[in-house]
């Protein structure tokens, strides 16, 4: 029984694992088509940075994934106290408005933007990428930073205020704080689904504009070319190493049962 | 109190939520240096007091007074108030020093002082030694002193406790109690505790206001409460209280009436002017009662004839339940000599049950 169970695991790994390893195994090996072991090579490393189109295409993902985590975790905390604290007209369409954001499909999500951009009469590059890539980003940075606040004492607040405390002191030196971890989680997750999204990216942006998923995508049409193992696998190291960060932040629960 | 002078008062404040009443022309005055309680069943409208006071609630109509000063528009970060909160309310991302001289902090007390504040306000809740210990390193008990030094040290004129012990186990409950009482005394302030149990407002307040249902029922020291209550629901609030159901019979002399109480005439004490024929209750604390093991009534005594059913012992006292007949039960505390051989602690007996005259508070029925 105990056997079965360790192959079964084993089996599922194997199945979740194998492409990801042949993948990484493959941006070092010096045989172009991998077929075959050729021996460990950084030659494709070497290449991708020669590439100057992968790699335009590169700091404009990086960019913009850092700009639209950034503005999604600024407007989203600020939204999620406004949630939290305030009672407001509309504050329970504001919370299913973010819901259904981020239920819908992607490829909903990716019309809807062009159609808006289309009717509007902007032209697709950055700003419409920032603009599309914030708002896909912002549910999720608000859930996150809700969960966390939701945790806390209510009283906090009133404590502080009771002990002479401004609004902004408040803000600085008891919120701000207390949300930090949650913050910078959402901050990683949305930099995260921001460098790797491809749908709504091909539809928001332009052609003077590329990033880099799309760049792949249309490079692979023609062949996995060794470059895109090797873009692939630091990819996967940046994104895994995000989303530990992301699970180390809102697992420490440390914060929130101290009281 | 020497000196009576009103530190605070609410006149005719009423304060609705979502279109119900909470307090409706609610009246206080709450004097300068005493400990204050409010003393009352649980959604009776304490808390909403408190918060009116503290300016976390914002009065519909009527004002409060601090000082003879209406602090209606006053924000509660620029009220001389303090809050210790029932759950704590620590700052979990400090540690026990950096809470306590936060309130400082924020009023810009110069770093010198706030040192020396912090570490008076730590002696006197007896927790010098854990100023770098961060919150969740505390027992409840700990955190609780932490949080009343962190109001205390802010020195306010009033400081309000809201069921501040009611977290904490039976013991350290009563060692607390002590405790708050004596720095209410050493500190002078005048602290307005919160409590829905009646013995810890007994124990520890100069004065109760007994409140119900969002209304002042009555203003009293804990004796004049226990005493002499003014309705049937502070008598059966504070305490067990037998209730005997009467009617006047005549008045005997100024303040001393005979009343029938089922057949049996007792001479009685009330303050109340009554008329002949008047409807009374006639009440009696159960370790007021007296219980004498007798078969039969005896002569020329008024007093009822009953059988016990039910005993228990607390360690101090032995109580009785005991049927009077007609579906009349009460209850009886009587303090025991534990060498007594003859003490009994049997059920079924006939007892005889009495009081001593003056020993009984009456009011007139419906007096709510
Ligand atoms: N913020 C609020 N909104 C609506 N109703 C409230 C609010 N706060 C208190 N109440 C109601 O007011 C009544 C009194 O509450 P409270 O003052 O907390 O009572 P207590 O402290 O005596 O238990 C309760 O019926 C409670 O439901
Ligand atoms: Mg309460």
């Amino acid at each position: 029984m105990k056997a079965f169970r360790i192959i079964f695991i084993s089996l599922i790994l194997v199945f979740l694992y194998a492409p990801i390893a042949v993948l990484v195994g493959n941006s070092f090996n010096s045989s172009k088509y991998g077929q075959k072991w050729g021996g460990f090579t950084l030659k494709w490393y070497e290449k991708l940075l020669e590439n100057d189109s992968l790699m335009t295409a590169f700091g404009h993902s990086l960019l913009v994934a850092v700009l639209a985590a950034t503005t999604a975790v600024v407007v989203g905390t600020l939204m999620t106290l406004a949630i939290y604290r305030y009672r407001f007209p509309l504050k329970k369409t504001t919370s299913s408005a973010l819901f259904i954001l981020m239920m819908s499909p992607d490829i909903v999500l990716a019309i809807t933007f062009l159609v808006l951009f289309m009717a509007l009469g902007v032209s697709l590059g950055f700003w419409t990428l920032l603009l599309a890539h914030t708002t896909f980003c912002l549910p999720f940075v608000v859930i996150t930073v809700y969960a966390q606040l939701k945790g806390f004492n209510p009283y906090l607040f009133e404590a502080a205020k009771d002990l002479c405390a401004s609004e902004w002191q408040i803000f600085t030196r008891i919120v701000l704080p207390l949300l930090l971890p949650a913050i910078a989680a959402s901050w990683l997750l949305s930099f995260t689904l921001s460098l790797d999204d491809v749908i709504i990216s091909s539809f928001v942006t332009g052609p003077e504009y590329e990033v880099l998923p799309i760049r792949v995508f249309s490079m692979v049409k023609v062949g996995v070319s060794p470059e895109v193992n090797v873009l692939a696998t630091l990819l996967l190291v940046v994104s895994t190493i995000s989303i530990a960060i992301f699970v180390l932040l809102t697992k420490n629960k440390q914060l929130n049962k101290s009281n | 109190m020497s000196d009576k002078s009103v530190l605070l008062a609410f006149n005719n404040v009423s304060k609705r939520f979502d279109s119900s009443d909470i307090l409706v022309d609610f009246n206080l005055d709450i004097y300068d240096g005493e400990f204050f309680t409010i003393l009352g069943p649980s959604g009776c409208g304490k808390t909403t007091v408190l918060r009116l006071i503290a300016g976390f609630e914002r009065t519909n109509d009527g004002v409060i007074t601090i000082d003879g000063k209406a602090v209606n528009d006053i924000p509660a970060e620029q009220r001389p108030v303090n809050t210790v909160f029932q759950s704590y309310a620590l700052f979990p991302h400090m540690n026990v020093e950096q809470n306590i001289a936060f309130g400082l902090k924020m009023t810009g007390v110069p770093k010198a002082e706030i040192q020396q504040r912090v570490t008076e306000a730590l002696e006197l809740v007896k927790l010098s030694g854990f100023e770098k210990r961060s919150p969740s390193q505390l027992s409840g008990g700990q955190k609780q002193r932490v949080a009343i030094a962190r109001a205390v040290v802010m020195r306010p004129r009033l400081l309000l406790l809201d069921e501040s012990l009611s977290a904490l186990d039976h013991k350290l409950r009563q060692q607390m109690q002590m405790e708050l009482k004596q720095m209410q005394r050493r500190l002078g302030i005048t602290f307005v505790y919160v409590t829905h149990d009646q013995e810890e407002a007994l124990s520890m307040s100069d004065r109760i206001l007994v409140m119900n249902n969002g209304q002042a029922q009555q203003i009293g020291t804990p004796r004049e409460i226990y005493e002499q209550p003014s309705n049937l629901f502070i008598a059966r609030f504070i305490g067990e209280i037998n209730v005997f159901d009467g009617t006047v019979i005549e008045k005997v002399n100024e303040f001393s009436y005979l009343v029938d109480i089922g057949g049996v005439s007792k001479k009685v004490r009330c303050d109340q002017r009554l008329q002949e024929n008047d409807p009374v209750h006639v009440m009696v604390r159960p370790e007021d009662l007296r219980i004498e093991y007798l078969e039969d009534k005896p002569q020329g005594r008024s007093g009822f004839m009953g059988i016990v059913v039910e005993r228990s012992y607390t360690g101090q006292t032995l109580d009785s339940l005991i049927d009077l007949g007609e579906g009349r039960m009460i209850q009886s505390s009587e303090f025991f000599n534990e060498d007594d051989p003859d003490f009994d602690y049997s059920i079924r007996q006939k007892v005889w049950v009495d009081w001593v005259e003056g020993w009984e508070h009456v009011i007139k029925k419906s007096a709510i």
